[in-house]
């Protein structure tokens, strides 16, 4: 068990360390000068130079390299060239808005797959199987601003139970947050929700032909129960691969969306930022999302060892 | 009365006809063997019984249990049958558990909800059924995960799930195909016991006739989804008054005519003279032998005990010496986990010695780089078990038998690949017709001619065989080793056998070596071995080897 925990953690680690580098790279490759966008077009090449040995662009790579890590492992991340605050405030806001968003999400995208999944894998190729993958092949099929705009025109237009848009901020209260977080969040899971019931059900239909599922079906359980307590938490290792990227998706992946619901989330951030050349910034924001996704793969990989003992070996 | 009464049953799925009028029953007590080939229709009589079957199965005819119509009963009812009144043993132990539950688990799951008992309880009682197979708390605590027993220790856990509850009715369909002889009779035995306790009924199935002569007070024969003959076990099998009958007993004993290899006769030698088995070693006094193994041993490092420690290694093959001439037909019997694959695979050039030489036609060939082991490559082949796992099902024959022309010196155009894989296939008694068409359309018999038509395509000196015939019906697998003698003749090629199945070693080797932990503990001459063995290891195999002469011996004395 030990042994292979370890070893995912020092995978995670040296991932973290090569991504810390090919972000690093890309960026110094780049073109675009944060020093003179930052001082604009009319500054002469004095004031750039002076700008940039202030803010420690002329050092050597490998020092400078080091001096982004080091901060980066104090959450310093430095100040945005254009918004003019220490970019752990920017993120730190955005943040508050798109993780929130991202786990109401997921939680509603595996609260509607599991279920659907193991309904069409017990009923495999008959009726209920079928118009609940034809449902889902929707759901696979349109984009999520389309259901966005659906659910708009449907709740906060007609309904009026939610507003259309716009983030009032965890300061307003939690429960006006958490009204403008749920349409979003229900645009985000659906198409979410309809890849991940097809791969439940794939991953239930395999195993469901395995013998140990007719080994427990001749101790006299009926099909339901064996499905539940024998066939799903060995059908969970593909089901926890997906929702890991899924997480990392729906963590930075939602800039229609943000953008649909007038939401100051991360994926804003990150596009106006490059937008803008606030190199600082988009660096900042890729290396923890980044880091995001390799913690979220890690625990991924500490799961399965929770579902499947052979991979914990002999403890 | 009887327990199980199945009368004119019949079972279709989809439109196919499975089972036709099936006759069968089971009385307290009594050990009824169903033997049949593949595909005939037992496994399928089993599902019915439980009420298992496909969804769109549907059975016709009665069958009734213990005063209750199966096939009129309401799943909840058979849910209650099922696991309490009626356990069920199935044939391959390494997949029949649940690899993420434990042991203890998932036989206190059957008791908890038959009996409704608390979790202690349940377990209590899973402990007790647990050491009743002969799986004792202190080796085998409830918290044990299946992957950590072996196949035998599983199907003891199986079956404890199957007897948790004292049913009526076991069925056991192929309890020990996938196991060794000598778990083999151990299973067998445990059964046989289980029977007695509880007076219980017991179906077995099975395509081995010895191990259900050995077992069953009476017989019932299947062909294609029909009864052929039922009867007393000795009565059956010893008058052999269908003919069916007759041919599955032939089938089983069978030993083919070895003939001598003879350079000159080639191709045509099939009527040449024959020889008997001993008098081939004879006529290879000379030169080196073709493979040369000296002082082999193949370490493992021992199971990761902490981040940086291992446990002591652990000795798979150990010193072991031996020679194979050219021509030669030598049997590597042992039980599973001797190390006779680890032992064959190094003779293979697919796996390195930890230790000593190995020689095929006097290079060595051990720690070579694959350039340097083309020609050798070349000159040996292989066949491996499972004629279903070993091809590829979305190429075509002519690719799959053509694969080893790649070791050729001078490349083969098309037309030649085809021209040989064709007279490969004409070998092996396929045809030339057989080159377009698909792994799927072909049995398991035919699969493994395939498998050999594929290891002799570069004309090889050697075929190491592993375990080759365990996988086939009686009468496929009397066709393939006559196969294989015959092949012996013609080409001279020589084989290794691996095996734990005597009577395969009997039928085709000349030599026999007998490997227990590693250690080759006993060789000599198949005939002198089999019949009069001296080691430990090579006496329990013998012993616990299902023979159907003798078990129809001793079936005719208790049944008069």
């Amino acid at each position: 068990m030990t042994a292979y925990l370890l070893k995912r953690v020092a995978i995670a680690f040296a991932t973290l360390v090569l991504a810390s580098v090919v972000v690093f790279a890309v960026l110094e490759i780049l073109p675009g000068d944060p020093a003179r966008l930052m001082l604009g077009m009319n500054a002469s090449a004095e004031q750039v130079e002076q700008v940039r040995t202030q803010m420690g662009l002329n050092d050597p790579l490998l020092l400078r390299y080091f001096h982004w890590i080091g901060n980066l492992a104090v959450l310093d991340f430095g100040r945005s060239y254009t918004y003019s605050v220490p970019v752990i405030d920017l993120v730190r806001e955005r943040v508050a808005v798109s993780l929130p968003l991202a786990l109401i999400a997921l939680a509603l995208s595996t609260m509607i797959a599991i279920p659907v999944g193991l309904y069409a894998a017990s009923r495999q190729g008959r009726l209920g199987d079928t118009v609940s993958m034809g449902a889902s092949q929707v759901g696979v099929a349109v984009p999520n601003f389309w259901f966005a705009l659906l659910l708009i025109y449907l709740f906060a237009v007609w309904l009026k139970w939610v507003p259309a848009g716009g983030f009032p901020g965890w300061s307003a209260g939690i429960w006006p947050a958490l009204k403008a977080l749920i349409l979003p969040a229900i645009a985000l899971a659906l198409p979410q929700a309809a890849i991940l019931a097809r791969v439940t059900r794939q991953a239930l239909i395999e195993v469901l032909s395995e013998d140990y599922i007719r080994t427990a079906r001749a101790k006299g359980m009926p099909y339901r129960t064996v499905l539940w307590r024998h066939a799903l938490r060995n059908a969970m290792i593909p089901v926890l691969t997906i929702l890991g990227l899924q997480f990392a998706f729906l963590l930075a992946g939602t800039i229609i969306i943000e953008n649909v619901f007038y939401l100051p989330g991360l994926g804003r951030l990150i596009f106006q930022a490059i937008t803008q050349r606030d190199l600082i910034v988009v660096e900042s924001v890729v290396m923890l999302l980044v880091a995001t996704v390799i913690l979220v793969n890690l625990l991924v990989d500490f799961s399965y060892a929770v579902v499947d003992p052979r991979l914990r070996g002999r403890s | 009365m009887s327990l199980l009464e199945i009368e004119n049953l019949s079972l279709t799925i989809g439109n196919r006809s499975i089972l036709k009028d099936v006759d069968l029953s089971v009385a307290p007590g009594e050990v009824v063997g169903l033997v049949g080939e593949s595909g005939s229709g037992k496994s399928m009589t089993a599902m019915t019984v439980m009420q298992l079957l496909p969804f769109t199965a549907e059975a016709a005819g009665s069958v009734r249990f213990d005063g209750i119509d199966i096939l009129a009963a309401t799943e909840d009812q058979m849910c209650a049958l099922r696991g309490d009144d009626i356990g069920m043993v199935f044939q391959e132990p390494m997949t029949a558990l649940n690899p993420v539950k434990t042991i203890g688990e998932q036989v206190a799951e059957g008791i908890r909800w038959h009996t409704r008992a608390g979790r202690a309880e349940a377990e209590e009682r899973a402990r007790k059924i647990l050491d009743r197979v002969g799986l004792p708390e202190a080796k085998f605590p409830l918290t044990r995960y299946p992957h950590e027993l072996s196949g035998g220790q599983r199907q003891r856990v199986v079956i404890a799930i199957a007897c948790a509850l004292k049913p009526k009715l076991l069925i056991a369909d192929e309890p020990t195909t996938a196991l060794d002889v000598v778990l083999q009779a151990q299973i067998l035995d445990l059964l046989r016991d289980l029977v007695h306790e509880n007076n219980m009924g017991l179906l077995l199935i099975s395509h081995d006739l010895a191990v259900v002569t050995e077992m069953s007070d009476r017989i019932t024969i299947m062909r294609h989804g029909e009864v052929m003959e039922a009867g007393e076990t000795a009565q059956t099998l010893s008058g052999q008054v269908h003919p069916y009958t007759r041919q599955l007993a032939l089938a089983s004993m069978h030993v083919p005519k070895r003939r001598p290899f003879s350079p000159l006769a080639g191709e045509m030698s099939s009527n040449a003279t024959e020889g008997v088995a001993s008098e081939r070693n004879v006529d290879t006094p000379n030169k080196t032998p073709l493979v040369s193994v000296e002082n082999v041993s193949r370490l493992y490092p021992g199971r990761r005990t902490s981040f940086f420690g291992r446990g002591t290694p652990i000795h798979a093959v150990d010193d072991v010496s031996l020679d194979i001439a050219p021509a030669q037909s030598v049997a590597l019997v042992g039980r599973s986990g001797c190390g006779k694959s680890t032992l064959a695979r190094m003779i293979l050039a697919l796996d390195k010695p930890s230790a000593g030489a190995i020689r095929f036609r006097g290079e060595t060939i051990s720690h070579r780089d694959e350039a340097e082991l083309k020609p050798a490559r070349r000159n040996m082949q292989v066949v491996f078990q499972d004629p279903y796992g070993s091809f590829d099902p979305r190429q075509k024959v002519e690719k799959l038998v053509a694969e080893p022309l790649h070791l050729l010196e001078k490349k083969p155009t098309p037309a030649e690949r085809r021209e040989m894989a064709a007279h490969a296939l004409h070998e092996v008694g396929l045809g030339s017709a057989d080159l377009d068409k698909y792994p799927h359309e072909f049995s398991g018999g035919q699969r493994q001619r395939l498998s050999i038509a594929r290891a002799i395509i570069t004309r090889p000196r050697l075929i190491v065989a592993d375990e080759p015939v365990s996988a086939l019906d009686v009468s496929i697998r009397a066709q393939i080793l006559d196969l294989f003698a015959d092949l012996n003749a013609r080409l001279g090629v020589a084989y290794l056998f691996i095996t734990h199945d005597l009577t395969v070693a009997r039928a085709i080797t000349d030599e026999v070596l007998v490997m227990h932990e590693g250690r080759i503990v006993e060789r000599g001459a198949t005939k002198e071995i089999l019949d009069r063995p001296q080691s430990e290891a090579a006496k329990a195999l013998v012993a616990a080897a299902p023979d159907l002469h003798r078990a129809l011996a001793r079936k005719m004395q208790e049944q008069g």
